[in-house]
């Protein structure tokens, strides 16, 4: 079921090296600006593609990625837009995995079995739901498995060593660690903490874990990669997306190269990880 | 949307997931779902725990000044020529609303908890004040999140809560109202789980808070039961209430579910208009949907995206509603109604001249409810309306609306 999450991994480890993952807002600024973002990243050094649903309350995101789905709201984003960002770019990419992020709502007026439908046939691989925690599995979680698209839990520093199997429980593609509580966008923790984090949910599942939150510098992520398998990336790229658009809100022709250079950057940085690691 | 069938008591819920049929739940980033695992063990702990309910008697008693009184409203009845008209007088409270109640509770709870900083959102202010009225009474830091737009229109309030102690942090997000607010508080909770409590003002939210918020306001309707089987040795024909969040309508309405003939209704914002964009009318103009840690009845566009709400108050302006009033209005046991701004204007200006009381613009609404269904009754009929707050926080609004300058 998760077939290209699974072959990605292997192949960067096969590398000695972590994945890359990149969150990008679906439609910010604009639908074209943004599937252009999308296809210019595993050239870049992307190896697996968060899509951000747009969501006007999301609550557990910082200002950054709050300002960049009002961006695109105002652009006209809606889920089905999301998704057909998802169909063009699996028309020239057929290998790097897409996890839909987002919040529940939207996905639960488009209707629960039209979505999962829909989204298998746009080539998504997995989802991350912030607010359906294992409690509320019956909700999509379930469904999304039925299909074969995999379904990636957030754990986090409050999920205790009790609370761990639960959440693990029908995790499938990869487990996304959380680096900190908080929204995204904070400051980088502790990278020696993070490392004793992974460590334990890794007593719990064979899975690949991925950390993020907090990561905004190819430094950072050798940091934090040289513990994981892999390193999450989000605010930094959302605000190089926002830094390069003109006063009222439009791409310009340094939005997408911009992008482009700052992965690049970041995937040197994960490249390096092991490395320095085995010094 | 119903798809529960009718239950043997309307007095139940929620089921042990925090459901009421579909509604409610725990709909939060796993972040805050230890805590709110933490919280409902803590507080079925303490609902069964003779020292807490002692604690919030006293309190209750001596510190909020209840019962608070059920008034018979002669003037007003005359005037309307039909059913009996009492208030059940909330707005005596100390903080000058029903919001104490659910806040001297909730503290108690931090404080068994071993929280040492709380956090709360706030819409019109009166939630805040009463939770910044606690923090300083048991002596813990507060910080208080308000929409930009409320602080501007609710300044009395932001001025009491930093009398208070309070820290006051306007949100820009959004429309600057409560809902935003709430976003922030949510975000901040998620921040600093180690310490701090939320203390939501409303009941909505994840579970247990519908619950527990509504079982701290049930005290509004046991009290009027009490008080009307002494004065009228019978119960009420029907209860109104005001629904914003619904905490004092839920808490009145409670007590009363089971008795068949006591008729129900709460009163939502109908704005100016339940045909263009500028209610609060979620129930009779929203669909069901997932927002605050809680399925319910939401504004919202046929994309799931949350609508901003309109209202003249700003305690109603918000495109939700707790989640037992979703699940009661599906299973038929209350009605929910429109009223519009214009309507609530004319009804407080109608009470304070009448009653000499000055009512807070969210009871105004029910009080138009009221208005339309006296005159319809029999006069051997009973009405009682929840005051759940005073207008002096609404005068400077209402000056406007009235074109007097203050």
């Amino acid at each position: 079921m998760s077939a290209r999450f699974d072959r990605t991994f292997a192949k960067a480890a096969a590398d000695h090296r972590p994945v890359l993952v990149t969150y990008i807002m679906g439609g910010d600024p604009d639908f074209d600006t943004s599937l252009s973002i999308m296809k210019a990243l595993p050239s870049a050094g992307a190896d697996i593609i968060e899509l951000g649903m747009p969501f006007s309350d999301p609550m557990a995101d910082g200002p950054a990625i709050q300002l960049a789905g009002q961006r695109a709201l105002r652009g006209g984003q809606t889920l089905e837009k999301t998704l057909e960002l998802a169909r063009q770019f699996r028309k020239t990419d057929t290998d790097t995995p897409i996890v839909m992020m987002g919040y529940y709502n939207p996905i639960y007026i488009y209707g629960v079995d039209r979505f999962l439908e829909n989204a298998l046939v746009a080539g998504i691989d997995g989802l991350i739901v912030v607010d359906l925690p294992p409690e509320m599995d019956d909700e999509l979680c379930l469904p999304a498995l039925k299909k074969g698209i995999s379904f990636i839990r957030l754990a986090t520093p409050t999920t205790d060593g009790r609370r761990l199997p639960k959440v693990l429980e029908n995790t499938s593609g990869f487990v996304y660690y959380v680096s900190m509580n908080g929204i995204t966008g904070s400051a980088l923790p502790e990278p020696a903490l993070v490392g004793g984090a992974v460590a334990r949910i890794k007593e719990h599942t064979n899975l690949p874990v991925c950390v993020g939150f907090g990561v905004k510098t190819a430094e950072h992520a050798r940091a934090i990669g040289a513990s994981a398998d892999g390193v999450v990336v989000g605010t930094v790229i959302i605000n190089q997306v926002a830094s390069s658009l003109t006063e009222d809100g439009q791409a310009t022709g340094a939005t997408v190269p911009g992008v482009e250079a700052l992965v690049r950057g970041l995937s040197a940085g994960v490249r390096a990880a092991r490395l320095a690691a085995a010094e | 949307m119903n798809q529960t069938p009718l239950p043997n008591s309307f007095r139940s819920g929620p089921d042990e997931d925090g459901r009421f049929g579909i509604f409610g739940g725990r709909f939060v980033a796993e972040t805050l779902m230890p805590l709110i695992l933490e919280l409902e063990a803590e507080w079925e702990k303490a609902k069964t725990d003779p020292a807490f309910k002692a604690e919030l008697e006293h309190l209750n008693t001596h510190y909020t000044g209840r019962p608070s009184p059920l008034y018979f409203a002669e003037r007003l009845t005359e005037e309307l020529g039909g059913a009996k008209i009492y208030f059940k007088r909330d707005e005596l409270n100390h903080t000058g609303s029903h919001k104490i109640n659910n806040c001297l509770g909730q503290i108690l709870l931090a404080k068994r908890m071993g929280k040492t900083r709380i956090i709360a959102e706030t819409g019109a202010g009166q939630h805040g004040v009463a939770t910044a009225t606690v923090a300083a009474r048991f002596g813990l830091p507060c910080v208080v999140y308000m929409g930009a737009t409320d602080v501007e229109r609710q300044s009395p309030n932001v001025f009491r809560m930093k009398l208070l102690g309070a820290e006051v942090r306007p949100v820009t997000a959004g429309h600057g109202t409560l809902k935003d607010a709430m976003n922030e508080a949510l975000r901040d909770w998620v921040t600093n789980v180690d310490d701090t409590y939320y203390l939501i003002g409303t009941a909505a939210g994840p579970h247990p808070y519908p619950e527990m918020v509504r079982d701290f306001q049930a005290v509004i309707g046991r009290e009027t039961r009490e008080q009307m089987l002494a004065m009228e040795g019978r119960l009420p024909d029907m209860l109104i209430a005001a629904v914003g969040g619904g905490s004092n309508a839920i808490g009145l309405f409670h007590p009363f579910l089971d008795d068949a003939s006591v008729k129900i209704v709460g009163v939502e914002a109908g704005g100016k208009g339940l045909d263009g964009e500028e209610h609060c009318a979620s129930l009779t103009a929203g669909s069901p949907g997932v927002l605050h840690g809680n399925r319910t009845y939401l504004l919202q566009d046929k994309d799931g995206q949350i609508k901003e709400g309109h209202s003249i108050s700003a305690g109603l302006d918000y495109p939700g509603i707790g989640p037992e009033h979703s699940w009661l209005k599906d299973a038929g046991r209350v009605e929910y109604v429109p009223i519009m701004d214009h309507e609530a204007l004319e009804a407080f200006q109608l009470l304070t001249r009448l009653e000499g009381i000055i009512p807070a613009l969210e009871p105004s609404h029910a009080l138009a409810e009221v208005i339309k269904r006296a005159p319809t009754m029999d006069k051997d009929q009973i009405i009682v309306m929840n005051l759940c707050g005073r207008g002096d926080k609404d005068i400077f609004t209402v000056g406007k609306l009235l074109g007097m300058g203050l």
